[in-house]
């Protein structure tokens, strides 16, 4: 039941299924093992192993109550893509089928079916779809020889989704303590490696020791000791965790699973030893199966889901977590001043007339003056509609990449070029018809409560599709928000604060740049000397792929708002 | 008065006693007064080889009453509890099950008598036909799941609500003017319901047959099925039929070096080793006690083709007792062999020579067991919490040919009965049927249908449909759109958060009987189970249940709120009270005294030490 883009060939997934005696067949349990059937890998063949030895355990046990589901997946073409495929057949399967008209889609549907329940007897059906209930979780298992030595076998676990969802925390507590305190193996979840050598971070961390140290002297019962190296640890798994949410791409093939709202996570397992040496391949394997069977039994006995309030979180390390009671907190106290600076315009009547008083001479206070007078009319109006046409000018950006990708033989280079200049024409354009938006001189104090409006409603929805984009977003247009001012009218400002606002600007301005703010994150990880124009194009083109919200906010939410800036910074 | 009380009772006893004790042998030394009519029981035992290595195992104990106006209300063999039930609720026909397990349609029979009457859906299932006007019925049902859930001890009273059951046309049963259906899909099957059925039969576990169920062996089986099923009428009385269908695994040793190399080599087993137990002897009150042993059509036919003609011996297998006879099935077809059945007598067997019926293969062996013309399968589309869709799939097994005889032009019939209910809201226009891929116009393949539209906390929806499809067809699919519903906060049932059931829809193909035919034989029909399996029934199989997940509120969260401000109003109004109640100057003046009490005390302590000190040291 796979499918690819071409034709001319196509992946074969198996699935075998248990059927849990005296069970009612309600629930399954999904067991994914992903392999290539053209270039089989030594760790591959292991995983299969694995999973086929568990399998043939299960098939003897009498304490199932669960269906088992084992697909092995053909990864030929991605792993993610032959998952996705055996579940779309599964959630929605296509009963209309036209023998004349192929679809480019789904050129080929074969299945390989094989119940272990009843081994010798290959019935007619044996090429039906097989089912079994509905899906209770899912566990991808893979096996990766690890290059570096290591003293233990560890075990490396994904579980971002797509747009930042994050299966049952309780699914990944169960791994965890089964194989740490079970097995003995290392628990491990991907951190920003980069981090960990970070001497600023570790400078940070030391302070934060020494004020624990500090508290715990005042009183022994707060117990409040993390260690530096703790703390970096945990701040770059936390860092990872965010940034592998925000980009609101799956981090393997537990994502499709995510999409049919089944829990689901990669066991990621890597074996101390070269995978050559064979005495201690079965001491893996039994480690391993292990590992699999505990954590299939303990989701087996479960009567109910896994309780449903755990699954907005960040990992800061294996087994700890920051909940959506924490983290909300401090992205509520970030966006805060948003609307408060918004309506500050408009609020301030009777210290604008105070001011105005004391000297009418420079023309900000005039502007103020005016402002006293407009309040209540519909002036606001004319900024909404700039703000409007800059949103506008958004959408057709946000949906040019479409068309850009139906031209055939065109480089990322071009793609970006032609995507750049179309966005600048139109934005040009909108220019030229409209007219010049400096209408007005204090038009920026409107267009900035605005614009300020505008980001935190925009904020505040991210914050709901994907958490981790709106935080991270929040940190570069929060400042943007609160800061701007044209460049022209600081002078009435003290010098230093004059030189520190302006530079401030200008840093935002570059660094709110959604390309460039990409750039210099890529530059940092990897190097400036790899980057190309192109490199801009692939970016885009995959967050659009994998439907990530971020694309959306990036362009519906930041690219505006950095427009709107940059708009204000050059007000006459 | 007391002991008054209980000289007169002692009294009575020895009255009634005499009565009680030769009372039944009257009764049974003058039968030919009645008409030759008399209750009677009777235990039967089949046991079968399942294609794929285990073995199942079906116990069939009858009783029959005679007609009340011959017998009045007393009864020598039949459960008054059942008498008095049909009496009091006027039922025409009753069917109880309590199953545990999925019936495998694929591997142990689709189309044979015992897979259509007794597979059956996992939970409870109880349909019952009244003779009753049509007023009463929904009322007397309502009194009959509450009593039937005291009798069995299980949650049959669940049915009692109007959204629970249903009043099925035409679908489930030809005749049903008054026939209520319910369903419990999630009822867990236990000991606690096997023992109230044991008390129904003359000898309960104690003796016969039923002393086979070794209740640890037969509830870790496969498939557990407990069936009740009353036919009454006024002219023959009351037939109980009590049958018991166990899918066990043989235990197959682990160090067995033949069976590790062999998957498909067929296990040996025997009634020790499955049931741990022997028969010693039959139940003394029942009329006939049997065992079979079926051998099905296409093992019979590898068997005929291995075993040569002149040689006695059996190649395939070996049975560890001798039948006491040999059935053979007439088929219509004549090319094609029937199933054997191989008798054997329990009223032979005794403590120092138990049966012990059992198979000991000698060559491993594949056969396949007969199908029903489609295999079925339901499942759900969709995922998310606002709607989904039902599909019922129909795949061909190729063995319609074998039924109709490779006929021209053939349709099939299938009827599909489905319940759903309430809170899963289906669109019944949104029906949809493929056949191999391309949508038919719903009149060209639906003969008859029959709506009941489900109604919020009310009723659920019931879907009848007679299909005819093409006989070439290899798959068909119906598919119906459903939207979820929201349930008022004490509707949830207590483990809400697993989801909700649609309990098993029911497949039946009118075009084709299960039914065995035997040779017309004096002994045969004293055998109730074999007249059984004689009878014409339609061939049917039921779907899995299905598990819907709904929205469901955070039940934990109202609690945890309760309590937090409890804690906190607790605290609150605890120290405002303390604040408020508190009189300082009393405090201090207490205080004061204790102070002063204590330093009396201290002194007197000092006192006595001094003393002391003054005694050590004279």
């Amino acid at each position: 039941m796979q499918k690819n883009s071409s034709c001319a060939s196509f992946g074969v997934n198996s699935v075998g299924i248990i059927r849990a005696p005296s069970g009612d067949g309600k629930e399954a349990i999904v067991l994914v093992t992903p392999y290539n059937p053209w270039k089989i890998e030594l760790s591959e063949a292991l995983s299969l192993g694995l999973a086929f030895s568990i399998f043939s355990l299960l098939s003897q046990v009498s304490w199932l109550a669960k269906d088992i589901v084992w697909l092995a997946a053909d990864s030929q073409f991605g792993e993610y893509t032959s998952v996705s495929a055996w579940l779309k057949d599964y959630h929605s399967p296509v009963f209309f089928s036209e023998s004349g008209k192929m679809n480019i889609d789904m050129c080929y549907e074969y299945n390989g079916h094989q119940d272990r329940d009843h081994i010798m007897v290959k019935g007619e059906n044996a090429n039906a779809f097989k089912r079994a209930g509905t899906m209770a979780a899912a566990l991808v298992l893979k096996v990766l020889e690890k290059k570096e030595r290591q003293e233990r076998d560890s075990l490396t676990i994904y579980a971002e989704a797509s747009n930042g969802q994050m299966p049952n925390l309780d699914l990944i507590n169960i791994v965890h303590y089964l194989a740490v305190h079970r097995q003995g193996l290392r628990v491990k979840i991907a951190t920003i490696g980069s981090l960990l050598n970070s001497v600023w971070l570790r400078s940070v961390g030391e302070i934060v020791q020494r004020l624990c140290r500090f508290a715990k002297s005042l009183d022994p019962r707060w117990k409040y000791d993390i260690t530096s190296a703790d703390y970096v640890e945990g701040s770059a798994t936390l860092a990872s965790s965010m940034y592998y949410q925000a980009i609101g791409v799956p981090t393997g093939s537990h994502g499709a699973f995510r999409d049919y709202q089944v829990d689901a996570v990669t066991l990621e397992l890597s074996p101390w030893f070269s995978l050559k040496n064979e005495n201690s391949q079965s001491a893996f394997l039994l480690r391993g199966g292990r590992l699999i069977e505990g954590v299939i039994r303990s989701v087996n006995n479960l009567l109910e889901k896994f309780h449903q309030s755990f699954f907005l979180y960040f990992l800061t390390a294996p087994n700890k977590f920051v909940s959506v009671g924490v983290y909300m907190i401090a992205y509520a106290l970030l966006i805060a001043p948003l609307p408060m600076v918004a309506v500050a315009p408009f609020s301030g009547k009777n210290k604008i007339r105070l001011t105005t008083d004391k000297g009418n001479q420079t023309p900000g206070y005039t502007c103020s003056d005016e402002m006293e007078i407009s309040i209540g009319s519909w002036k606001w109006l004319h900024a909404a509609k700039v703000v409007f046409l800059t949103h506008l000018w958004a959408v057709v950006v946000l949906l040019q990449p479409y068309f850009i990708s139906q031209i055939p033989y065109i480089s990322p280079t071009t793609s970006m070029l032609v995507w750049v200049a179309v966005a600048t024409s139109a934005l040009l354009i909108l220019y030229l018809i409209l007219g010049s938006p400096y209408s007005n001189d204090c038009e920026w104090v409107l267009l900035k409560s605005v614009m300020i409006a505008a980001a935190f409603i925009g904020l505040g929805l991210m914050s709901i599709i994907n958490f981790s984009t709106a935080q991270i977003g929040a940190l570069i247009v929060v400042p943007m928000c609160l800061i701007v001012r044209p460049l022209k009218r600081h002078k009435e400002v003290a010098l230093c604060a004059r030189v520190m606002l302006m530079t401030c600007n200008l840093v935002l301005a570059v660094m709110g740049f959604p390309p460039t703010a990409l750039l210099i994150l890529k530059g940092l990880f990897e190097g400036f000397g790899r980057v190309g124009i192109g490199d801009f194009w692939v970016w885009a083109e995959f967050l659009w792929i994998w439907n990530s919200a971020t694309y959306l906010y990036l362009l519906l939410v930041h690219l505006p708002c950095w427009a709107l800036y940059v708009h204000i910074l050059l007000h006459p | 008065m007391a002991t008054h009380f209980r000289r007169s009772a002692a009294l009575l006893l020895l009255l009634i006693l005499p009565h009680v004790l030769v009372g039944p042998v009257l009764a049974s030394g003058g039968p030919d007064g009645l008409g030759g009519a008399e209750e009677e029981f009777s235990e039967e035992l089949l046991l079968k080889p399942l294609p794929d290595r285990k073995v199942l195992a079906h116990f069939h104990f009858q009783s029959t009453a005679l007609p009340s106006t011959i017998n009045g209300r007393h009864h020598r063999l039949f459960p008054k509890a059942i008498a008095q039930l049909v009496e009091k609720f006027q039922i025409k026909e009753l069917e109880l099950s309590f199953t545990q397990g999925r019936w495998n349609y694929e591997n142990w029979g689709g189309s044979d008598p015992m897979s259509s009457t007794n597979a059956k859906p996992p939970g409870v299932e109880l349909w019952t036909l009244f003779d009753l006007p049509t007023t009463e019925v929904d009322a007397t049902w309502k009194n009959l799941t509450h009593t039937l859930s005291g009798l069995f001890c299980a949650s049959i009273n669940f049915l009692e609500s109007s959204t629970a059951y249903c009043a099925p046309h035409w679908g489930f049963h030809p005749n049903s003017d008054n026939l209520r259906y319910g369903a419990l899909p999630r009822e867990a099957v236990c000991t606690e319901n096997l023992t109230p059925w044991l008390k129904l039969l003359p000898c309960r576990d104690k003796a016969g047959l039923a002393s086979l169920l070794d209740r640890p062996s037969i509830y870790k089986g496969y498939y557990h099925s407990q069936r009740l099923r009353i036919v009454s009428a006024k002219l023959t009385g009351i037939v109980l039929e009590q049958t018991l269908t166990v899918v066990l695994q043989p235990n197959v040793r682990r160090n067995n070096p033949v069976s590790s190399t062999a998957g498909s080599l067929q296990p040996n087993w025997s009634m020790s080793s499955v049931f741990k137990k022997k028969i010693t002897g039959q139940c003394v009150l029942a009329k006939v006690s049997r065992v079979f042993l079926e051998l099905e059509e296409n093992l019979v036919a590898e068997l005929e083709k291995r075993v040569s003609r002149d040689s006695r011996s059996n190649p395939l297998f070996e049975l560890s007792a001798v039948p006491d006879r040999e059935i053979k099935e007439l088929n219509a077809l004549q090319d094609q062999s029937g199933s054997i059945l191989y008798e054997f007598n329990v009223a032979n067997s005794n403590e120092y020579e138990p049966l012990d019926v059992g198979m000991m293969w000698k060559v491993p062996l594949v056969w396949s067991c007969p199908h029903a013309p489609f295999h079925v399968s339901r499942f759900l589309m969709g995922s998310g919490n606002e709607r989904g869709s039902l599909a019922i799939s129909l795949q061909s097994t190729q063995s319609h040919e074998q039924f109709l005889g490779g006929s021209h032009a053939c349709t099939v019939e299938v009827v599909a009965f489905q319940v759903v209910p309430w809170y899963v809201k289906v669109y019944y226009h949104t029906l949809q049927i493929f056949i191999d891929g391309k949508l038919q116009t719903a009149s060209d393949v639906i003969e008859k249908l029959q709506v009941t539209p489900s109604e919020d906390k009310l009723l659920p929806g019931t879907l009848e449909l007679m299909l005819r499809f093409p006989c070439s067809m290899h798959s068909g699919t119906l598919t119906l759109d459903f939207d979820k519903g929201f349930l008022h906060i004490d509707e949830y049932p207590p483990d809400a958060n697993q989801g909700f059931d649609i309990p098993s829809a029911l497949v039946s193909f009118p075009g084709f009987q299960s039914s065995r035919s035997y040779h017309e034989d004096d002994s045969l029909k004293d055998s109730p189970l074999l007249l059984k399996f004689q009878e014409k029934n339609v061939m049917r199989s039921y779907t899995e249940v299905l598990l819907v997940p709904l929205t469901t509120p955070d039940f934990s969260m109202p609690y945890n709120v309760i309590t937090f401000t409890c804690t906190v109003l607790a605290l609150y109004f605890g120290s405002l009270l303390n604040v408020l109640r508190r009189r300082i100057g009393e405090e201090e003046r207490e205080l004061k005294s204790k102070g002063l009490q204590r330093e009396n005390i201290n002194l007197m302590a000092c006192g006595c030490r001094g003393k002391e000190n003054e005694k050590t040291a004279l």
